[in-house]
């Protein structure tokens, strides 16, 4: 007994080694499976504002240039409106916008109070939260391109797994030949450059074309995603790996839009009930 | 003793706000990135019981933590770098200073004793630091060069704020 009581002052050093580093490790195992529902996260409430602090005094520093992202963006919604408001009376069927698709989207306003591009796993922070109508699962856009998908809510604040993490995929339209595949990050290492997997190998891509979102996942159809840089780098199956650059600027994103799909309980459930009954 | 708390506190907060303010925003993409925060432990008065470093250094790194969205990976890091920092002075240190007080300044402990100190046990930090943040063997090169990048750049910084609160009293000569 006294020998081993010596045993252990002698050693002591690695025994709260021991004991310290397995907490922390089963800390951040805790976290990586429950993705972040731990208390100290950036959604907690003093953190959160220290960040919504330091964020205001960043966003005023980039005024000028949000104020001319707003104002190309004014300019492209006013270009559509003008594009719906045209009459083409040599057509000889109308074109009608149904009503339920135009009100499918809600979008919510929010501002970048923290964002990170140079880690492995990149997560925003938002400063509207559950008060806010923000939910678990909706997407995340920008004025040109997609951002990410909300992980977590609190009152005032949500987190955002970026596009920049190895679990994001996105569903996404090649433009020329509608082919569908899937948007990953897949680099791990430039903010700049995103890959589309899961083209198949006969399909014809050409350089520059654009790619945008299907619809299909949590975003509306038609927001663009990006340009195609280099065509056909196989991953050497019978699908095509394209790299593309991404047109979301994520080492300088301030306003952001959160994407409610009002109909997406209706089309869950309907899914659900084709996949039971099939 | 009270002196010697109240200035690791207000080195504490001093290092963290820089680390979260200013050095997070800093980094060459992946591959480089500096956690000069652990300065402060690096700083700790040499005699501190063992209980109490690993307790500092993992509070320190939790609240790292906290601002990284990374419950954990800085904590766990702080405290292998803990128990470098144990066998680094054990090895080196003679008896009378082992159980002094004493801060293991760059002017204290002279250049040579200060640079390899807080050269491998910056490596210590960031090694454990990548490697838990991957979390996986694979890719175990990459994560090894970007520790040694990293531990470069971090040493530098380190290096530069230690030269900015030089100040001589040698105890043990010129090493």
């Amino acid at each position: 007994m006294r020998n081993l009581w010596l045993f252990l002052i002698r050693y002591n050093a690695i025994f709260w080694f021991i004991l310290f580093f397995v907490t922390s490790i089963i800390l951040v195992v805790r976290h990586n499976n429950f993705q972040r529902s731990s208390f100290i996260s950036s959604s907690n409430v003093v953190i959160g504002s220290y960040y919504q602090q330091v964020n205001s005094w960043k966003s005023y520093l980039s005024l000028h240039e949000t104020n001319e992202e707003l104002a190309a963006e004014n300019g492209a919604l006013r270009q559509q409106i003008q594009n719906l408001l045209q009459v083409d009376t040599t057509a000889d069927t109308i074109r009608i916008i149904d009503s339920i698709e135009q009100g499918r989207y809600a979008f919510i306003v929010a501002n970048v109070a923290n964002n990170s591009v140079h880690k492995k796993n990149n997560y925003l922070t938002l400063d509207k939260g559950s008060a806010d109508g923000v939910e678990k699962g909706m997407g995340v856009i920008t004025s040109n391109g997609v951002v990410g998908v909300i992980l977590q809510t609190s009152a005032h604040f949500s987190s955002v797994q970026s596009l920049l993490h190895p679990d994001t995929r996105v569903s996404v339209v090649l433009d020329s030949t509608g082919v569908i595949g899937s948007l990953v990050w897949g680099n791990s290492i430039d903010h700049r450059y995103g890959v589309v997997r899961d083209i198949p190998n006969h399909v014809q891509v050409e350089k520059d074309e654009k790619v945008y979102t299907s619809g299909f996942s949590l975003f509306p159809a038609g927001i663009q995603v990006g340009k195609i840089m280099e065509t056909g780098v196989s991953s050497g199956e019978s699908f095509l790996d394209l790299k593309i650059e991404l047109s979301t600027n994520f080492s300088n994103l301030h306003h952001v839009y959160v994407v409610k799909d009002l109909l997406i309980k209706e089309k869950e459930e309907l899914e659900a009930d084709s996949e039971n009954n099939g | 003793m009270g002196s010697i708390i109240i200035i690791n506190i207000v080195r504490f907060i001093i290092v963290i706000l820089l680390q979260v303010a200013l050095f997070k925003n800093m980094g060459y993409y992946n591959v480089a990135t500096i956690y000069p925060y652990i300065f402060f432990i690096f700083l700790l008065p040499i005699g501190l019981p063992n209980l109490v470093l690993f307790l500092v250094s993992f509070l320190t790194g939790l609240a790292v933590d906290a601002f990284y969205d990374s419950a954990g990976v800085h904590a766990s890091a702080c405290v292998g770098l803990a128990l470098f920092r144990i066998f680094f002075h054990k090895i080196t240190l003679e008896v009378d200073l082992k159980e002094s007080f004493n801060t293991p300044s760059l002017g204290l402990m002279g250049t040579k004793w200060f640079l390899s100190y807080v050269f491998f046990g910056t490596f210590v930090h960031h090694f454990f630091l990548f490697l838990i943040e991957a979390f996986t063997f694979s890719n175990f090169m990459y994560t090894l060069a970007s520790s040694i990048l990293s531990s470069i750049f971090t040493t530098c910084i380190i290096l530069l704020m230690s030269l900015l609160v030089y100040k001589r009293k040698s105890r043990i000569g010129n090493i």
